[in-house]
């Protein structure tokens, strides 16, 4: 049986998503800058995705900026605001300690250019603490810019707290939905969010489109010039077909959000419940606070990469925090911001549940970790110094 | 291509001399949990020769696939030769490793080097210490 639980990771295109770009590859190819009218489809196939992306968080079609994913929105909200705050004599960012490294890294070139960055705990269940941010933000802030939800472990931070609050102080915020957006109801208006990025790839649009969203007072800075596309904020000729297929895949997932999570949400529960039997296994970050679909655990006494090849061959596809897979020595800096040990860290398993899979792959899922994991205990000698009591169990 | 070639994959899927050696004559224990991977190797030795070899991994797909063929390649051989293992020829063995794995092959060559030296040790042999360098694992450093 093949499982595809990597859908934090990726997604497939959505037939809707599919259909809807496909002729803007074929019979539409004009180009949306042109005049004549031939070009004129492909002018208002995107004006209608910006509508119709602007209405699925609450916005104005004119606030939306199509980007080559969630990445560059990141890149390009952070600097705009740091650069123009910088101006203002204000060079003091906020965030925390487990945002994706599109905001973290970006952080810490401004860094290294003299901005100041406050990262903020997220505590053990990867939630950060609104007293936190509010004693954070200071006269010089420039810029709040706070994950909607986790990527590896899956936690929703309290983002329309967070919004009334920079709203009142009058700093502005920023978040990065990437992992929300087409899973979870997002009011950009009632959560005082003043910038958002998503990509298009996390809800079944095609890779390499994504959104930036700015609020109309908000001003920003182009990280690509060259073009009057995009209000001139992001200069390139429009990816029309993967622009409309963004939209067609956000829209569709909009409009099914509640029976997609009725689905999903049944689907993951069975899953912590399971693999929770497998003796020293702790679940990573609050429940309470958490998207749908996303599961992450840690088994004690294994390693991540090798709990990946073996579930690969079994054909279930998912994704580990260990360092093995990241290539570097250190684990998931995001099970490191929730406190755990490298050692247990390194026996992480992130599987993300989307709404095309079904019970039965879950079963299979839950008949295949628990072999697995036995299986490579009983190879380490971790796991027999564990046993013997020579080395604490940590979890 | 694939992350690993052939021949890691069928000896991470099929690891050879897996377990531990209840009358091992020498254990070698190497790497640090804390970095993701320990080796510990068990041989048995009669007469100069490692007459069995055995191994417990705990660590990424490249770590189980490098000490199982590691066994294979001192098992029935002359101390003086496991000594001489190097990590390259484990690599050569595998088909290669990619590069950000090749800390792995390393580990196996200190695994064999370790239970050799605890060998020397246990039976009073005297070596020369030069032939057993200790190497720090950086990024490790607590």
């Amino acid at each position: 049986m093949f499982v595809y639980a990597d859908n934090a990771a990726t997604t497939s295109v959505s037939k809707t998503a599919l259909d809807a770009m496909l002729p803007y590859l074929t019979e539409q190819y004009g180009n949306p800058s042109s005049l004549y009218s031939f070009a004129q489809h492909a002018t208002e196939a995107v004006a209608q995705a910006r509508a119709d992306v602007a209405a699925c968080i609450g916005a104005q079609p004119r606030e939306i900026y199509f980007t080559s994913g969630g990445s560059e929105a990141d890149n390009q909200a952070i600097f705009s605001a740091a650069r123009l705050g910088a101006k203002k004599g204000k060079k003091h960012l906020i965030s925390t300690k487990f945002e994706h490294h599109a905001v973290l890294h970006t952080l810490s070139r401004l860094e290294k250019e003299g901005f100041e960055v406050t990262l903020l705990d997220v505590h053990e269940d990867g939630v950060v603490r609104l007293e936190d941010v509010e004693a954070a933000i200071r006269e010089d802030t420039c810029l709040v810019t706070i994950m909607f939800a986790n990527n590896e472990i899956g936690t929703v931070q309290p983002i329309a707290e967070i919004g009334a609050l920079c709203r009142a102080k009058g700093v502005p915020f920023h978040t990065d939905a990437v992992q929300a957006v087409g899973h979870m109801p997002i009011d950009v208006e009632k959560m005082n969010i003043d910038m958002l990025s998503m990509s298009g790839h996390k809800f079944h649009a095609p890779k390499g489109v994504g959104v930036l969203y700015v609020r109309k007072n908000i001003p920003i800075l182009n990280l690509i010039e060259g073009g009057a596309q995009e209000r001139g904020k992001r200069a390139g000729t429009e990816n029309v077909a993967g622009i409309v297929a963004l939209a067609a895949a956000l829209k569709e997932s909009v409009e099914n959000m509640e029976a997609n999570t009725a689905k999903i949400i049944p689907m993951r529960d069975k899953l912590f419940a399971e693999l929770s039997k497998i003796p020293h296994s702790k679940i990573n970050g609050s429940l309470e606070h958490h998207v749908p679909g996303t599961v992450n655990m840690c088994f004690e006494g294994i390693e991540g990469e090798s709990l990946l090849l073996m579930l690969d061959m079994n054909g279930i596809c998912a994704s580990s925090g260990s360092a093995c897979t990241s290539g570097s020595l250190d684990p998931s800096h995001v099970l490191l911001s929730l406190g755990l040990p490298h050692e247990v860290a390194h026996g992480s398993l992130r599987l993300s549940i989307g709404e095309y899979n079904t019970m039965e792959q879950i079963d299979h899922i839950i008949a295949t970790v628990p072999k697995v994991v036995d299986y490579l205990r009983n190879m380490s000698p971790v796991w027999d110094e564990l046993e013997k009591g020579q080395r604490p169990h940590l979890i | 291509m694939a992350l690993y070639s052939e021949k890691v994959m069928d000896h991470f899927q099929n690891p050879r001399n897996v377990g531990k050696l209840d009358d091992a004559d020498g254990i070698g224990e190497v790497g640090n949990a804390k970095c993701g991977d320990i080796m510990r190797m068990y041989i048995k030795v009669d007469d100069g020769i490692i007459t069995d070899c055995k191994f417990n991994t705990f660590g990424c797909g490249s770590a189980i696939a490098t000490s199982s063929m590691a066994t294979e390649l001192i098992k029935g051989k002359p101390l003086e030769d496991a000594l001489k293992l190097s990590n390259q020829a484990v690599v050569e063995a595998l088909d290669g490793l990619p590069a950000y794995k090749l800390h792995c092959s390393v580990l196996a060559e200190e695994a064999v080097r370790a239970a050799v030296k605890d060998y020397y040790d246990k039976h009073g042999i005297a070596y020369d210490p030069k032939d057993f360098p200790i190497h720090d694992c950086e990024g490790c450093q607590d």
